[in-house]
């Protein structure tokens, strides 16, 4: 049981997932599952109660039982005890002011990134604003390679996101040409798949990869299917450079989603076996997002964000290149507006980053949520200044297939622009030699680049 | 400002391609553009089912429809839970148990979702393609839901003794396309199953898949899941593989 009192108020936690669910900023979600705060006062004492809390004490009381759940077998397993020493006498309240401390930099963060549960991440953020979120985040760096290098200081990537509502091949490239005019697609060409079967899996690959071929594009591909149709394709001979799979927090979450893990190492090692990327081997990519556990029964009580941070320890484990916090994708049922989707997707951000995930965000919202363009911008912003290692780049933030808005081009330009950040230099070297950008990072045009255009004609 | 010289992708896509630029960013007339589509989207969302229209357009093709209900009261309340909307209200139990003839092993349900516009256009258009494409004896009453969430397939699938249901249903309204639909199959439909259970064609709609195309999918997949007695990620789509109807 844990308590706090104000007053002659005593306000009192059953259980560690309480006390954390009701320490969490409001969002609709947590209400949906009836675990959120009943009132604004009894929140903030829930985080005063947070606060004074030994972040030791996530250490031995598991939110899910250990032998019921390989997520939180995962993240015991795993635990880096020797560097958690130096941190270990902490109360979550003293880790907020450890993290923001000037001495903490770059260096002493990513000592810790595997001593940091993600239940000890996720507490620390529930009592920190949007601007420690973002301090924190921004000292944060995590690289990772396969054909070039994503997540630099100083370097903001997109993955290009061409979809199509029946898969067109032409229809996808045209996107895709358009997309690298605009200089996007340094993180990843990936493509939603509207059918989801291994034979036109197949012809979406080998077609990405003949233009990737034709033209030395410094980046890679993936068709966004489900990991098992993803291994089928690898066993037919496809070119797979990324592996893709959405996931969650929980055992019951993923197996909601067709997998467990075993079947994600399986997929982890089908990929690296292949040996495509040419200056690293970092090769799935997953997707996340708050609210994934309760839209599938399996959140045991637990706050979404938490469970979210829950879902970063599961992506640790198989050395991503990419993972993207689907944030606004999810609905108005568990972010209902633009203020809980902007401090959602920093929370993730920052969780992520923390825990030495290479983290980007699908800066995103549905039309059923209580959010607009404006609401993104703003996000965006936040991400630049946060640090964010990418975003996506849809033709005019509008994605036909999926029917959602996201981040386009031009607004991937916008952030470059405003805050001198540059595509991963690999691929900036690529732009600028074929004629799409100058060495200040400017869309130019050129006689050069028209050549793009001949891939359509084929 | 400056323009794109690559309009001619256009041909290819309706995706927001060659907009051009006013420095980097967009240039007014498709920010004004966007804004407007994204109120149209806006004002689908509050669109609703014209069930006299769709029993009408049943029994054109010789089925019959029963309204029912989730435990959904009002808009504000469907998009905020989306629990209530699995769910059927008590009066839409007694319905679906006295409906008087329950033979069959497919069940169809048609749900407004986030666009009752969707199914009002699409899904009976969609019912009379895929009838004649169906090996197995489907209910002959079409249960038309106010309110749904996919997952009220599984609670009046259940119900019926079926043993696959397909919901069609309203998906959220995208910016190009406030009307699409998608087809949700489950083998042995139960209160409780989770999404891995489930097969799903989607973007049924006038620019996306047409209405043969998905009803060749979808009696591809009833076909399987009657073969193999299970459905979701171990059903692959295999169709344009081999399969003829």
């Amino acid at each position: 049981m844990y308590k706090h009192t104000i007053g002659q108020n005593v306000f009192v936690f059953r259980t560690l997932a309480e006390l954390m669910a009701k320490a969490t900023p409001l969002r609709s979600g947590d209400q949906l599952a009836g675990i959120a705060a009943n009132s604004y006062q009894e929140r903030v004492a829930a985080q005063m109660a947070l606060s004074e809390l030994p972040i030791s004490e996530f250490l031995k009381v598991p939110l899910i039982p250990y032998e019921e759940d390989e997520v939180t077998r995962l993240i015991f397993d795993t635990h880096d005890k020797e560097k958690f020493e130096t941190i270990s006498h902490l109360t979550v309240g003293d880790f907020r002011n450890f993290l923001l401390d000037n001495k903490i930099q770059k260096e002493e963060l990513t000592a810790l990134q595997k001593a940091i549960t993600p239940e000890i991440a996720a507490a620390v953020s529930k009592i920190m604003n949007i601007q420690d979120l973002i301090l924190v985040s921004s000292k944060c760096e995590v690289i990772t390679r396969f054909r070039n290098t994503i997540g630099l200081k100083g370097h903001l990537s997109t993955r290009l996101q061409p979809n199509h509502p029946t898969d067109d091949i032409k229809g996808i490239l045209a996107s895709v040409i358009d997309g690298l005019y605009y200089g996007s697609g340094d993180a990843l060409i990936g493509i939603n798949p509207a059918f989801d079967n291994v034979t036109s899996q197949v012809n979406l690959l080998k077609m990405l990869d003949d233009v990737r071929l034709q033209f030395k594009i410094p980046t890679q591909m993936c068709v966004l299917s489900h990991i098992t149709n993803t291994i089928l394709a690898i066993e037919q001979g496809a070119p797979v450079d990324l592996v893709f799979q959405s996931i969650g927090g929980t055992q019951k979450t993923n197996s909601s989603f067709g997998v467990n893990l075993s079947l994600l190492k399986e997929g982890h090692e089908a990929a690296q076996s292949l040996s495509r990327g040419t200056i690293g081997n970092n090769v799935m990519y997953f997707e996340t997002g708050q609210g994934s556990s309760l839209s599938s029964n399996s959140n045991y009580g637990i706050d979404q964000q938490t469970l979210e941070s829950r879902a970063y320890a599961v992506a640790r484990a198989y050395d991503p290149f990419l993972v993207n916090s689907v944030v606004g994708f999810i609905g108005p049922e568990y972010l209902f507006n633009g203020k809980q989707i902007i401090r959602a997707g920093l929370e993730d951000h920052f969780c992520g980053k923390l825990m030495g995930l290479p983290m980007g965000c699908d800066v995103c919202y549905t039309n059923h949520a209580e959010a607009d363009q404006d609401d993104m911008d703003t996000l965006l912003t936040l991400f630049g200044t946060a640090g964010c290692n990418f975003i996506m780049g849809i033709p005019g933030a509008d994605d036909i297939m999926l029917n959602y808005q996201s981040t386009s081009f031009h607004d991937a330009l916008y952030i470059r622009k405003l805050l001198g950040l540059k595509p991963a230099p690999e691929f900036e070297e690529w732009l600028i030699n074929i004629g799409i950008m100058n060495i200040n990072n400017e869309i130019t045009h050129s006689q050069k680049q028209n050549k793009l255009l001949e891939l359509i004609k084929k | 400002m400056e323009k794109d010289n690559w309009k001619i992708l256009k041909n290819y896509t309706n995706a927001r391609i060659a907009l051009g630029r006013a420095g980097t960013s967009l240039p007014t007339n498709e920010v004004l553009k966007f804004r407007m589509a994204h109120a149209l989207a806006k004002d689908a969302i509050t669109a609703e089912l014209d069930f006299l229209n769709l029993n009408e357009e049943s029994k054109k093709i010789g089925m019959r429809t029963t309204l029912v209900k989730s435990k959904i009261q009002n808009d504000t309340e469907y998009l905020q839970n989306p629990n209530k909307g699995r769910l059927l209200d008590e009066d839409s139990k007694i319905l679906l148990n006295n409906l008087s003839d329950k033979k069959g092993d497919l069940c169809i349900i048609v749900s407004d979702g986030l666009s009752a516009d969707a199914v009002n256009i699409h899904a009976i258009k969609l019912i009379k393609a895929l009838i004649p494409k169906l090996k197995i004896q489907i209910i002959d009453t079409i249960i038309i839901v106010k309110y749904g969430r996919v997952a009220i397939s599984d609670v009046i699938g259940e119900m019926l003794n079926a043993s696959i249901a397909l919901i069609l249903i309203g998906e959220r309204p995208g910016l190009s396309s406030p009307n699409s639909m998608s087809a949700y199959v489950t083998y042995n439909p139960k209160t409780g199953n989770t999404d891995e259970k489930r097969n799903c064609v989607s973007n049924i709609q006038i620019e996306g898949l047409n209405y043969e195309f998905a009803a060749m999918k979808l009696a591809y997949l009833v076909d399987q899941m009657t073969t193999k007695k299970i459905s979701g990620v171990q059903i692959k789509d295999n169709l344009s593989d081999y399969y003829l109807p």
